[in-house]
């Protein structure tokens, strides 16, 4: 390693150890982007490995991934052209209609997604629709609990990677249902926080279909040499706007066939 | 200039007819109130039927509230629809025709009975309802910038201009309505996507709305008209060459093209 490629790693790992800090402090950070502009997406998925291979270290598990930025308004908002993608660790999973202490995270909001379990292993790249929809084992109502590290979540699309894509935890619904006879692209979702009805809308939201964004997922990490195993949960993206929560609140999202899902928040 | 009911009623249907675009009444007239402007409206209708065009049923506009926050308005609207209003599926909304079109899918119902308020309820109302079918609005306010107030939007029969329905009916015990969801298509890509509960919670709720709210002024929804419940995303423009597509989960598609 040449000496500016050594300052360059330690840089990223700086940027890595800020963030990571930030999840123990509770006090959100200035985006990395302020005081690092040459960052680049490359540079911003390194710095979120970083904070894997250490929470890896520490004995956690990586039980699956979530795609976001997955809907044209927020490519739009952000400025890209393509998705982006976390990792949800097994310390991420919440269960529904327990408590999740909201002072665990900084700035947290609910997002309403049609979660997939895979059931085979998939290795990208070159995964088409076809081959994905077979290796799904079935789709689960779920919410993510997206957060961000990051002040008032002035985040670019360098800042969100490296902040772990903003993930923050998973609740997952408990009625499973298999893929054969489901339209994901009409399947309707109603979020409502606090028994008020905050958004709605339909699975094509999702890049066109929730599928879509699990192929692009695949395939974007095959080329890092990453495949899908059995029982790893997908998040695809959300269907709705994302809605703040707080302690106190009741999330709830109802996706039309495939049943609901419930967070609270004390 | 000092305003009427009557010289609006005149103004608005010249400025539907010139394509013209013009200022708020309100601008002048300052404290026109909404009660004034359903006045206009009725007065509007009155004279739409003398010249031959028939009533065909009732629309809602600013039922979603995302809308009534955009618009700081925070009631629904109604607005009459006429025979001159349908556009028959596969037609182009020709920009020549109007000012600034905009178009929102809606859910629509095709009343069996007669529905008259008060007292009337979501359950009720629906009880009234015959078929329930997609519905594309094209709305087209006669003020530049879509800038008015209530006043204003209401004796502008509320921004209607046309409406195109489509194929697929369903008996309303047949649909979840509030889970009904529609994906907006532009140019072949998905932008924006809703379900029925946009439209105050469901469009059941809305309908019930539009017969209690002609109630008060002694009018009732009769069966074999339409109603169009309001908009369940956001009105989208429709400029001429522009490929727009609305896809129900139950109710099927409707497709928009602009033209010229």
């Amino acid at each position: 390693m040449s000496p500016s490629e050594d300052g360059h790693t330690r840089k990223l790992e700086e940027i890595a150890r800020t963030l990571a800090d930030a999840y123990v402090t509770k006090q959100a950070v200035p985006p990395p982007i302020q005081s690092h502009p040459e960052l680049t997406i490359d540079d911003a998925y390194e710095i979120q490995m970083c904070q894997i291979r250490e929470r890896l270290v520490e004995g956690n598990l990586v039980r699956g991934y979530k795609v976001g930025i997955t809907s044209v308004a927020m490519q739009k908002m952000v400025g890209v052209d393509q998705p982006d993608f976390g990792h949800l660790m097994r310390d991420m999973f919440h269960l529904e209609h327990m408590p999740i202490p909201a002072a665990d995270y900084l700035q947290p909001r609910v997002e309403p997604e049609i979660a997939f379990v895979m059931g085979k292993e998939l290795s990208g790249p070159g995964v088409n629709v076809a081959e994905a929809i077979r290796a799904v084992d079935f789709v689960l109502p779920s919410l993510e609990l997206i957060d961000s590290r990051v002040e008032n979540w002035k985040i670019g699309i360098v800042d969100t990677i490296s902040d772990n894509a903003s993930s923050g935890g998973v609740i997952l619904g408990s009625k499973p249902t298999k893929l054969d006879g489901v339209d994901l692209t009409t399947v309707g979702c109603n979020l409502t926080v606090d028994s008020q009805l905050v958004a709605t809308g339909a699975g094509s939201a999702v890049l066109g279909s929730p599928i879509n964004a699990l192929v692009w997922l695949c395939n974007t990490l095959g080329a890092r040499g990453i495949s899908f195993k059995p029982g790893d949960v997908i998040l695809p993206g959300s269907i709705t706007v994302a809605k703040d929560v707080r302690a106190g609140s009741v999330a709830r999202a109802e996706f039309t066939g495939l049943g609901s899902v419930t967070a609270v928040f004390s | 200039m000092t305003w009427s009911m009557d010289s609006i009623a005149t103004e608005v249907l010249a400025c539907e007819a010139e394509r013209r675009e013009r200022e708020p009444f309100t601008d002048e007239w300052e404290d026109m109130t909404l009660w004034e402007g359903y006045a206009v409206q009725d007065e509007a209708l009155r004279r739409r039927l003398a010249r031959g065009e028939h009533l065909t049923g009732v629309k809602l506009g600013l039922t979603s509230k995302a809308k009534q926050e955009r618009m700081n308005l925070t009631r629904p609207l109604l607005g009459w629809l006429t025979d001159a209003m349908i556009l028959p599926v596969g037609t182009p909304v020709s920009a020549s025709r109007f000012i600034h079109p905009r178009v929102e899918p809606e859910i629509v119902f095709v009343m069996g009975r007669d529905l008259v308020g008060p007292g009337i309820s979501a359950a009720t109302a629906m009880a009234a309802v015959e078929w329930v079918v997609a519905g594309v609005e094209i709305i087209d306010s006669r003020f530049a910038n879509f800038r008015f107030r209530a006043p204003d939007v209401v004796s502008d029969n509320s921004s209607s201009a046309a409406y195109v329905t489509g194929g697929i009916a369903l008996r309303p015990d047949q649909i979840d309505l509030g889970g009904e969801a529609v994906s907006v298509e532009i140019g072949g890509q998905i932008v924006d996507s809703a379900t029925g509960a946009a439209i105050l919670g469901h469009p059941g709720e809305a309908l019930a709305l539009a017969a209690n709210q002609l109630a008060e002024r002694g009018l009732r929804i009769h069966a074999g008209q339409i109603v169009l419940t309001g908009g369940m995303t956001d009105a989208y423009p429709v400029p001429a060459g522009a490929q727009l597509a609305f896809h129900f989960a139950h109710l099927g598609s409707i497709h928009i093209m602009g033209g010229e």
